[in-house]
């Protein structure tokens, strides 16, 4: 079990392998745990996510006190985002195939502020697990009314909201019969630029999680718990889309902050 | 009462169609007036360049303002902002044209913020690029002065003979860039303590 992995292209290692490793990573942690540290974020250097063992720092990270651009965000406003970018569903000339959703939710920072006015990208596969992007090439649909790229901006109180189709797992080569859970990428800034983060929504009760690194390299469950979106039937519409619900939380902001700005 | 953060997720190797976008490594245009390239490869733990990263700055205006201008995603020409991104080619290269940030405050020691993505890196990685010129203003800096000097220097810009700024990312090994955490930001790295 404690084999050092090699290559981390080579997809060589079974779906029991990649599990065992997960669950020895789990059990160190949970130890850990136990005398301390809770962990909120995924691992960077996580071994059964074989492209993380070259491309993550083996050296402490340095600690940094945020000077002034650090506090600060860049600013987005109507000029660089269409309302009509919130709709994955109307960027072609047909409707796209699939369930169409509606992912909705706010985005707060790390005291439960609204982020406001503030960008948030997504990207995403079709409903055959299949991406518009040249690196690709599985053999599932490509679908002529469906990029799975959107856009918009958050509104007074944080609030987000886009249209979209619900996407499909799809396989990768970590190992052999690789598949990730169905998701939807997000990209987000907060007030400060430390708050950045890229990260990915999934889906209730997905088959898949237990056996995927990525997801897995959050260590900690109530952590994971965090990416998972809620059926929200308050979310979904009469004749025309189901409706999910999350809520992003970014990390601390270190400005100070007065009391008109909460 | 502090929430508890929503954790981070790669970027992946499909972010190249959605994130980048045209004129967004050109945060002033080329040829202008007091433009510079910045320009560098990312590396991963072997010395091979990383051919699916993505790296955005962030930084003040060449007298050490902080633009909060809105126009990143769509520039005029004109209005600085202040930030912008950019996807790595085949080799592992990027490149941005942008200017000399200023000191934000009276001596400090000036430097674009860098953020790099990438395939295999699970939480995005924060690092600094200072200008290499003030010496004096460096040797003060708070962040500098903690470092021991190898490790310093790979915070350190490369100066080009036409003006523009050299600086390379190394996720992994010995000459590893130095990679900043900050207060109320945490990140998990996963080493044995
Ligand atoms: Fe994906």
């Amino acid at each position: 079990m404690a084999q050092p992995p090699t290559n981390p292209d080579a997809a060589a290692a079974s779906q029991e392998q990649i599990s065992a490793e997960i669950a020895e990573q789990h059990r160190n942690y949970q130890q850990q745990k136990d005398h301390g540290t809770e962990e909120t974020s995924a691992r960077l250097n996580f071994p059964p996510y074989r492209s993380s063992l070259l491309r993550h720092p083996t050296k402490s990270l340095q600690h940094a006190d945020p000077e002034d651009i650090e506090l600060h965000s860049p600013a987005f406003g109507q000029r660089d985002v269409s309302p009509l970018e919130a709709d994955l569903t109307i960027q072609h000339g047909g409707e796209p195939i699939g369930e169409r959703i509606v992912v909705s939710g706010r985005v707060l920072d790390g005291d439960g502020r609204p982020v406001r006015h503030q960008l948030v990208e997504v990207w995403q596969a079709n409903a055959a697990g299949r991406y518009i992007h040249k690196r690709d090439q599985h053999p599932a649909p490509i679908d002529p009314n469906f990029t799975g790229v959107g856009r918009t901006l958050t509104g007074p109180e944080g609030e987000y909201s886009f249209t979209t189709i619900k996407p499909a797992p799809y396989p990768w080569k970590n190992h052999i019969n690789a598949w990730r859970p169905a998701h939807i990428h997000f990209s987000l800034f907060g007030t400060d630029f430390t708050q950045r983060i890229v990260t990915q929504m999934y889906f209730p009760g997905d088959p898949l999680f237990s056996l995927d690194p990525i997801y897995q390299a959050i260590t900690d469950p109530q952590a994971r718990q965090r990416l998972v979106a809620t059926y929200d039937h308050g979310v979904s519409q009469h004749e025309w889309n189901t409706g999910y619900r999350w809520d992003i939380i970014l990390s601390g902001s270190n400005r100070t902050w007065s009391e008109e700005d909460q | 009462m502090a929430l508890p953060p929503t954790p981070a997720q790669t970027v992946g190797p499909f972010f190249g169609y959605a994130l980048p976008y045209d004129g967004g490594p050109q945060l002033v245009a080329p040829g202008s007036s007091g433009s510079i390239r910045l320009h560098g490869t990312v590396y991963d733990g072997d010395g091979a360049p990383i051919p699916d990263a993505m790296v955005e700055i962030w930084q003040p205006d060449q007298h050490g303002r902080i633009s909060q201008q809105p126009g990143s995603l769509s520039r005029d020409g004109h209005t600085f902002t202040g930030w912008g991104r950019t996807e790595v080619n085949y080799e592992g290269q990027f490149t941005f044209t942008t200017v000399n940030p200023g000191p934000t405050a009276p001596g400090k020691a000036p430097y674009i913020l860098l953020t790099v993505f990438a395939r295999g890196l699970m939480d995005r990685l924060f690092t600094r690029v200072y200008m290499p010129e003030d010496r004096q203003a460096l040797g003060a800096d708070p962040l500098l002065s903690t470092l021991a000097e190898d490790r310093r220097s790979t915070l350190i810009a490369h100066r080009d003979d036409d003006g523009g700024l050299r600086f390379d990312i190394r996720l992994q090994g010995e000459d590893e860039t130095v990679f900043l955490t900050y207060p109320r930001t945490p990140q998990f790295t996963g080493r044995r303590a």
